[in-house]
């Protein structure tokens, strides 16, 4: 059968199982356009590429399937390279498709021309730049195969037009043989010898903790890791990539580790004698200074990626594998520690004298943040999916709404991405249809990638945003009040420009506004009334509520600062 | 790598410990050089030299010897970065002592009548050969041990050098020491 590289582009997308493409046309991504009239793959036609980046980590992060985006070149391929780097600091599967100037007119500086192969070398787990049609179907199979097997991340493939125009023979790889990969081999058989010495250390430790990463969800290890932590009895803490890999309702589960977690989950594995690092990667926003942490512990560190072992941290036990084969050999040598009443003791302490907490919200508002996110989460059908953006309103996200399965949780971690909030809710709900997504969103988030609303009324996929409006950047005006002397530079906004009620309405969806705590229950009952358009509430909260707990950049986590309810000091 | 002569290493049984042979096998496509470059770069990884051309196997790979200051990463670091690329398909690592290497150096130097004589001396004083002649230069060629061309080059200080360049070192286990392919034991615990 003759296909035009286009056509097989589209035909190598279906016979991936892909259903959705986020994505915007353009003169170079024409022809692949055409044959995508005639494919039962839904299109999102975004109002920016970033936008369509975003979106496409939204799904794969709801769906743990990969999200898959397509733009132009050029300016269209510079605008998706953000989502790009987000997904490789995340390990968020994707793959992204950009047009190419012509072959004939690479390296001639032509119209919309850039070297997005070059530009994200550095970023991307591959790229591939496609020389003819014939090569389609193969770099498309690749595509999926690095992108989700091993340690995932994203890949791209630039695809020149000639080579869209120009016509192949269809196949279409059967064997991972026929993508010619020879230099990339993921899976390793499990090293049994690392399993002893894992077991063996476990078998010592009298004071451990599970410290869960974005791994564990890659591997989708959950039911894997409940059952172990059962088993063992150990605590878990679960990092910023890692909530919702064991349910925040669970007795073992201490919080969020790290520069905003809970002062148990810091303590916890601060103290500990053997920390169990499961798909984490020992990041300077978990670890503090390097040096002061968990300065006692032994180390066994489960990761897919080789290279994680003594980046950060010596190991005493590496073991290459994904996190489930792991633990369920380690279940299966029935790796138990010693007696942990006396750990859990002081554990139990340390959760009765420093939970969560924040100041006491009062009727006529401003609203307190948390409060906000709380009542939202109360309200809220169970397995209600999150996103947020960047800054105070996703530590606060994090902090307060409980999580209790896997891909409840769409963030950006490593990369902190302002703006992720919007797009990626709308890729999480375009995935999974059934569920309701809420975005906790901030106003500066809000204000960089809002136009996706558009897309969202347009294309019928009703998300609800929760922007708390505290009128600044408010994890930047938190620094600079506790760190640079209240010296406020370039961190105000306007709780009222723009006028965000105004903007919704002009988008095609319901913008409300709730500035007292009667206002605040009721906008949200109405909220979650609507499901047949975006709704976007502008909530007027307290702009000098801080994130607390909080360790300070580069300090050791013993350093850690608890809310000043619990000093005793004033506010 | 750089126009400006690189500082003195000392002969290769001298070689400081904190420097390692890495032969990398890739895929002999488009931009792999620029991958492994700029994977050096980001990361803060040094390149002492590099030498680059088509593998035994033909088209389908090359092998890329690069010498690596093991002080600016752990060797750990860089190998398991390098073995991340899904164009590299396998990579050696090549203790100095465990290595046969080799390197080409080809200097012009600038004789007048009093020069040549002492010249043609100190060549065949290191084992050099001449390659080209003129009334004014002759160009000199070795092909030896790192060590073997450091000496030449401080040799051929003294004259009055028009342009030298060294290729960067390739190398092979030594007989009997085959080293160990790190890529291919992807499991380890320490």
């Amino acid at each position: 059968m003759q296909l035009t590289g286009a056509q097989a582009l589209i035909k190598s997308l279906e016979q991936e199982g892909v259903d959705t493409i986020f994505g915007l046309p353009g003169g170079a991504i024409l022809p692949v356009y055409d044959p995508l009239i005639d494919s039962t793959i839904r299109h999102i036609l975004v109002r920016h590429e970033q936008g369509a980046g975003h979106m496409a980590e939204g799904y794969a992060l709801a769906t743990g399937r990969p999200g898959v985006a397509m733009v132009t070149s050029g300016p269209g391929a510079t605008n998706i390279v953000t989502p790009i780097g987000n997904a490789h600091m995340d390990s968020t599967p994707l793959v992204i498709i950009t047009g190419q100037v012509a072959t004939g007119s690479i390296g001639t500086d032509a119209f919309q021309e850039c070297d997005i192969t070059g530009i994200t070398m550095g970023i991307t787990k591959h790229n591939f730049l496609i020389q003819s049609a014939q090569e389609i179907p193969r770099a498309v199979a690749a595509a999926f195969h690095l992108a989700t097997t091993g340690r995932p991340g994203p890949v791209l493939i630039d695809v020149p037009k000639d080579v869209a125009q120009s016509m192949m023979d269809w196949w279409y790889p059967t064997t991972i043989e026929e993508l010619d990969l020879p230099g990339y081999r993921p899976e390793v058989p499990l090293n049994e010898t690392a399993i002893d010495d894992a077991a063996q250390l476990i078998a010592e430790s009298e004071r451990p903790v599970l410290y869960v990463g974005g791994g564990t969800l890659k591997s989708h290890a959950s039911k894997e890791l409940v059952a172990f932590a059962e088993r063992t009895g150990m605590p878990v803490v679960t990092t910023l990539m890692a909530r919702g890999a064991f349910p925040d309702s669970h007795r073992q589960h201490l919080g969020m580790p790290g520069m905003h977690g809970t002062y148990t989950a810091v303590t916890a594995v601060q103290k500990c004698d053997l920390l169990i690092s499961l798909g984490a990667r020992f990041d300077d926003r978990v670890t503090g200074k390097i040096a002061a942490f968990a300065a006692g512990a032994k180390v066994i560190h489960v990761d897919i990626d080789k290279a994680e072992f003594n980046k950060v941290r010596q190991a005493d036990v590496a073991i290459q594998s994904n996190v489930a084969a792991v633990l369920r050999a380690l279940d299966a040598k029935d790796a138990t520690p010693r007696n942990l009443d006396a750990w859990w003791r002081e554990i139990d302490g340390w959760r009765e004298q420093f939970p969560l907490v924040y100041d006491e919200p009062t009727a006529e508002g401003p609203l307190r943040p948390q409060h906000v996110i709380e009542a939202i989460a109360a309200a809220a059908a169970p397995g209600t999916i999150v996103s947020s953006g960047v800054g105070q309103h996703q530590m606060w996200a994090s902090q307060f709404w409980k999580f209790e399965e896997p891909g409840t949780w769409v963030n950006s971690g490593g990369a902190g991405t302002m703006g992720f909030g919007v797009p990626s809710a709308i890729g999480a709900k375009v995935g999974r249809p059934d569920r309701t997504v809420w975005c906790i969103d901030g106003d500066g988030c809000f204000q960089m990638t809002a136009q996706e609303l558009v897309t969202a009324r347009a294309e019928g996929i009703p998300i609800k945003v929760a922007i708390l409006n505290n009128a600044y950047l408010g994890m930047v005006r938190q620094w600079q009040e506790m760190f640079y002397d209240e010296r406020y530079s370039e961190v105000y906004l306007n709780a009222d420009l723009p006028d965000y009620v105004k903007w919704a309405e002009a988008m095609g969806c319901v913008g409300l506004r709730a500035r007292t705590l009667e206002e605040m229950h009721d906008v949200i009952a109405q909220a979650n009334q609507i499901n047949d358009v975006p709704v976007i509430i502008d909530f007027r909260t307290d702009s000098s509520e801080k994130v607390f707990p909080m360790v300070a950049a580069g300090a050791s986590n013993d350093d850690i600062m608890v809310h000043p309810l619990q000093t005793g000091a004033a506010k | 790598m750089s126009a400006t002569p690189e500082p003195f290493l000392g002969p290769t049984n001298h070689t400081p410990v904190r420097h390692h042979i890495l032969s990398v096998l890739v895929e002999n496509k488009a931009g792999v050089l620029a991958r492994i470059a700029g994977l050096f770069a980001r990361r803060g990884f040094n390149i002492y030299s590099l030498a680059v051309a088509p593998a035994e196997s033909g088209a389908k790979f090359s092998r890329v010897t690069i010498v690596v200051d093991a002080e600016s990463a752990p060797l750990e670091q860089i190998v398991g970065q390098l073995n991340k690329l899904v164009n590299v398909v396998e990579i050696t690592d090549l203790a100095p002592k465990d290595a046969l290497e080799r390197e080409l150096l080809i200097a012009t130097v600038a004789v007048d009548d009093t020069t040549r004589t002492s010249l043609l001396d100190a060549v065949a004083g290191f084992g050099a050969s001449i390659v080209d002649v003129d009334a004014q230069a002759v160009t000199v060629m070795l092909a030896g041990t790192p060590a073997a061309c450091d000496q030449a080059e401080r040799a051929l200080e003294s004259f009055n050098q028009v342009e030298l360049h060294r290729t960067g070192r390739v190398a092979l286990p030594r007989l009997g020491r085959t080293a160990p392919a790190i890529s291919s034991t992807k499991t380890e615990s320490n």
